[in-house]
């Protein structure tokens, strides 16, 4: 066994694990630092992974542990999306009460979890792995314990985790029964075989179960319900990784599962896939419009998203996959920024109503343009990230067009999901730059670090828009791991 | 750098210097963004003097690889086709920096918009990649919206936002899907535009596929240029912009999608061409007499203009309708000399509105007396609306209809009878109400453009049409060759057989040089 290849793991639990000693001996007006000393840290551990090799396919822990390209390419993901949360986290102390480095550390160890839904290669993996983010996010999003809203939306997110657990454990059962395994690998050979268990209702029932559980995660329709509460409960912060950590870690899983291990072509799964992605795609768009909460919006508009990556999976093809893994990139740095905004300007009221952000375009003009800018990239305009993840994802749906007319109706779908959320995201600036100015609060006060983080995420959402050859090639090797059909 | 890179390559600059430069440095970030756009405006008439007219083909050709691995390419080069749009879209960008000196609250983001949307669309216009087509022109979708909602007028300014923005992102979204269609079919395995064209025409698409694609083009780009439906957001939008929007919209980026037509779908699609026309030819119908009926009866200046510049693209897609060397050739220059016209009229308007603070016809009047040099600027622009000779749309329109006559000789007895008599109805109705009359007594205070510096975009725009009006030449001697080339490589002058029976002449029209 090769511990070696878990070194980006363990640095992150280490991490944790140290902050919470570190903790012991911190006097309370410098625990804020321990925040930027983890954020930093993580910062390496991302320069690191760079130094790690992944093109040749490694093994640990027998078969159950992964390490490629694709696995890589998300455990980046992860790092640069825990580091900027945390960066938000150390912004949001000061309306906790005590407990700042516990939720430090829980972001932190939520993002081991999430690297490790990465790699998982093993049923049994993959349920640890994405119990040990979800469990973690039932404590963060209850973390603002005075506030109602936090402790509902933590209770919420308990009760509908528990459940798309217990879904996902019997799915595993069941499959394990029909089949006798849990490792992928040997899984994918017993696939193949003709009148294996793809033809069996139970081993179909089983996948069902494990796709309810992983939709649970992603946010698709119909296992979407917990949303918009949860987001717009949960600590800004912890929404910004719900949005970007947990449904990536949700999309790895489907991805290794759905596309290599079991296939959708061999489960004939394709409509149901096509039809998951559309209706989620409408229903997530369609619910924004009337929505006046930020985080809420922002909420429905995630299940949009979600919508908008299954599509790339539905494709089946190496172009559809890229497609999701830019997209999701994408997405990363654009909801970092705007929950990092939302965060920021809405310290003062508490509330999160969109009409709150009036004349946020005069008070602090630099804020304005990032959220403006996350819009916008959420949206789908050039020439930022969301507007090249989109496109490539209808080029790939128009690719299969070819092979299944159906395709045809959901790139149609996802042009007119693009065209109304176009309403409620430049409603947002709309609210900025001349809607009723909201009671006078002065400009926002942005420590340096947050501004940083802002203007990193901004870099992002351009380069990824401008330059995409480089992270193009990036998300292109993390399909080619997967053997795709087309 | 090449002149072609820096006619759109200045502004985008211009708007990147302006991010940098504090806001409170008024004069400095005014004085940037009629820096850059003069810079382009020189670049774009050196370009149309340095233009080989000899050569067929694309000039002044820039290729920076972007994405190699999808065949994305920064591929930049005129013809005789976008060689008079960029020069009039060089003219109408300087005319609406030059007129935004009304704007006195927030120039910063004001100024960097307009820089972006022009810097955007002067690139759509060079581009010969379809990825960048699309981007470019996407680029001023967000300015359009801000300026609209944020510097617009009118009571209906929120509703017209959104109106505009939802409608052009779907025009473009579905147009999109066209191209990438196009991309995925040609075999090429390249956006670039050259490379498909050339594809295409060693082994043109099925027709199915033609069939497929053709459509999302026709209405993607149709809805962009406010076709006979879908038009419904060009007036409002127009009418609420302010000044230099309006400028920008109606005069250059609403002749993107007409562009795309002619660039993309014509030359590589033209079986399902040949079935389209017929529909083309219906609702441009519809562009020419509803437009210009709704136009007789609009009360606001604005409205009227934007109806009417809604029913002068009509022309455009006749002359596209009728696959004639002499039709297309006559559509790009109706796209110029509208394009300098709507600029011309949405400027005096903005003009106007800004003495008056109204543009309801019923309180003005009588302005003429107060306003010698603006009444007599809008009373030419309304003359050249009409199609008088003189001005550049009248050659313009007389070859659309020429062109047209041999296949679809009704709709030009229509289109003649709209442009003629409904044109001067409304443009005629305009003058009156605007400069003729008494002067009501709270106008006494109003004032004629004082100075000649900011005489200057009026002027230069007037100029512009006169100039072509006067020597057409100037445009057909490089359009004509461009579009000759087109028609014959896509066999627009062999009659179809499905056709030959209806088209008894099929011998395309021939200019004098």
């Amino acid at each position: 066994m090769n511990l070696s290849l878990l070194s980006l793991e363990i640095l992150v639990v280490l991490l944790g694990l140290c902050l919470m000693v570190l903790d012991w001996f911190t006097p309370a007006e410098h625990k804020r630092r321990l925040g930027l000393v983890g954020a930093a840290a993580l910062l390496g551990i991302f320069i690191l992974s760079f130094v790690l090799d992944a093109s040749s396919t490694q093994h640990a822990f027998g078969h159950s542990y992964v390490m490629d390209n694709l696995a890589l390419f998300f455990k980046r993901f992860f790092l640069l999306a825990g580091a900027v949360v945390l960066l938000w986290a150390i912004e949001f102390t000061e309306r906790l009460r005590g407990g700042a480095v516990e939720f430090f550390a829980l972001i932190i160890f939520a993002l081991a979890g999430m690297m490790f839904t990465a790699s998982a290669n093993n049923l049994a993996m993959l349920f640890v792995s994405i119990e040990l983010v979800t469990i973690t996010f039932y404590i963060l999003a209850g973390f603002q314990r005075q506030a109602q809203q936090s402790l509902e939306s933590g209770v919420k997110y308990l009760i509908m985790g528990g459940l798309a657990s217990a879904f996902m454990v019997f799915g595993i059962a069941l499959v394990f029964g029909m089949t006798g395994t849990m490792e992928y690998e040997i899984l994918a050979i017993k696939m193949l075989n003709k009148n294996g268990p793809a033809t069996q209702p139970l081993f179909q029932l089983g996948m069902l179960l494990i796709l309810a559980g992983l939709g649970f995660k992603i946010a698709a329709v119909p296992f979407h319900i917990w949303v918009p509460d949860v987001y717009q409960g949960a600590p800004t912060p912890v929404t910004a990784f719900l949005a970007a950590g947990s449904k990536a870690a949700g999309i790895v899983l489907l991805l290794r599962l759905f596309l290599n291990v079991t296939p959708i072509s061999i489960l004939k799964w394709e409509t149901l896939v096509i039809v998951l992605a559309g209706i989620t795609i409408l229903y997530g768009n369609l619910c924004a419009i009337p929505q006046r909460n930020l985080k809420r919006m922002l909420g429905y508009s995630s299940i949009a998203h979600a919508g908008y990556l299954l599509m790339g999976v539905a494709t089946l093809s190496v172009a559809g996959v890229t497609a999701t893994l830019y997209y999701l990139s994408g997405y990363l740095f654009t909801v970092l920024a705007a929950f990092g905004v939302i965060s920021l300007v809405m310290r003062e009221t508490g509330a999160e109503d969109i009409a709150l952000l009036g004349g946020l375009g005069r008070r602090s003009p630099f804020l304005a343009a990032i959220l403006t800018l996350a819009m916008v990239s959420l949206a789908g305009v050039p020439p930022l990230a969301g507007f090249f993840g989109k496109f490539l994802l209808i080029k790939a749906v128009l690719q299969q067009g070819a092979n299944a007319g159906a395709y045809y109706v959901l790139a149609g779908v996802a042009i007119i999901g693009v065209i109304i959320s176009l309403w409620y995201y430049f409603g947002v600036i709309k609210a900025m730059y001349w809607g009723d100015d909201a009671p006078d609060m002065g400009p926002v006060e942005v420590s340096v670090f947050t501004k940083w983080g802002l203007v990193v995420c901004a870099a992002g959402m351009l380069i990824l828009g401008l330059m995409p050859e480089v992270p193009l090639a990036l998300a292109e090797q993390g399909a080619l791991v997967l053997r795709l059909l087309y | 750098m090449s002149p072609l890179l820096n006619i759109f390559c200045l502004p985008l600059l211009g708007a990147l210097a302006i991010w940098w430069i504090p806001r409170n440095y008024r004069f400095v970030i005014r004085l940037v963004a009629l820096g850059s756009t003069l810079g382009s405006l020189i670049s774009a008439l050196v370009l149309f003097y340095r233009f080989n007219l000899e050569q067929t083909g694309y000039q002044f050709v820039t290729h920076i690889p972007w994405v190699a691995s999808l065949g994305i390419a920064l591929h930049f080069g005129v013809d005789g086709i976008n060689l008079p749009l960029m020069l009039m879209g060089a003219i109408v960008t300087f005319a609406a920096v030059c007129v935004s000196r009304i704007i006195k609250e927030r120039e910063k983001e004001y100024y960097l918009l307009l820089l972006l949307m022009s810097g955007g669309i002067l690139g759509a216009f060079a581009s010969l990649d379809l990825f960048f087509l699309y981007f470019f022109h996407e680029l001023a979708l967000v300015p359009t919206f801000i300026m609209i909602g944020v510097w617009g007028r009118g009571e209906r300014r929120n509703y017209a936002t959104f109106q505009i923005t939802l409608y052009l992102s779907l025009g473009a979204l579905i147009a999109l899907a066209g191209l990438v269609l196009l991309y995925l079919h040609s075999g090429a395995k390249t956006f670039d535009l050259t490379a498909i064209t050339r594809q295409l025409q060693e082994q043109p698409l099925p027709t199915n596929l033609q069939h497929l694609i053709f459509p999302l083009l026709l209405f993607g780009f149709g809805i962009l240029v406010s076709l006979w439906p879908f038009h419904s957001w060009a007036p409002l939008g127009y009418g609420s912009a302010p000044p230099a929007a309006a400028m920008m919209h109606a005069g250059v980026i609403k002749k993107f999608g007409l562009y795309g037509l002619i660039r993309v779908a014509l030359p590589l699609l033209p079986q399902a061409a040949w079935s389209w026309v017929d529909i083309l030819s219906v609702l441009c119908l519809g562009n020419i007499l509803f437009c210009g009926w709704v136009a007789m009866r609009q009360r606001d200046l604005n409205l009227l203009i934007g109806n009417s510049s809604v029913a002068h693209m009509g022309f455009c897609f006749l002359g596209l309708a009728s696959l004639s060397v002499a039709g297309i050739t006559g559509c790009v220059m109706v796209m110029v000399a509208h394009g300098l016209l709507a600029a011309l009229t949405f400027g005096l308007s903005g003009y106007l509105n800004q003495q008056t603070q109204t543009l309801e016809l019923k309180d003005l009047g009588g302005l003429w007396q107060k306003m010698p040099y603006v009444g007599a600027v809008l009373m030419m622009a309304m003359f050249a609306g009409c199609g008088l000779p003189g001005f550049a749309n009248f050659p313009g329109e007389l070859l659309v209809m020429f062109g047209a006559w041999k296949m679809l000789p009704m709709m030009v007895v229509l289109a003649a009878w709209g442009a003629l008599v409904i044109a001067a109805i409304y443009m005629l109705r305009a003058v009156r109400e605007v400069l003729h009359g008494t002067l009501p007594s709270k106008w006494t205070q109003v004032q004629d453009v004082q100075g000649w510096w900011p005489k200057v975009p009026f002027t230069l725009l007037l100029v512009a049409l006169l100039v072509f009006g006067f020597y057409p030449p100037l445009l057909t001697r490089p359009i004509e060759p461009a579009v000759t080339a087109l028609v014959r490589q896509a066999g627009y002058d062999v009659p179809s057989p499905a056709k030959s029976k209806q088209r008894t002449a099929p011998v395309a029209p021939v200019i004098r040089r």
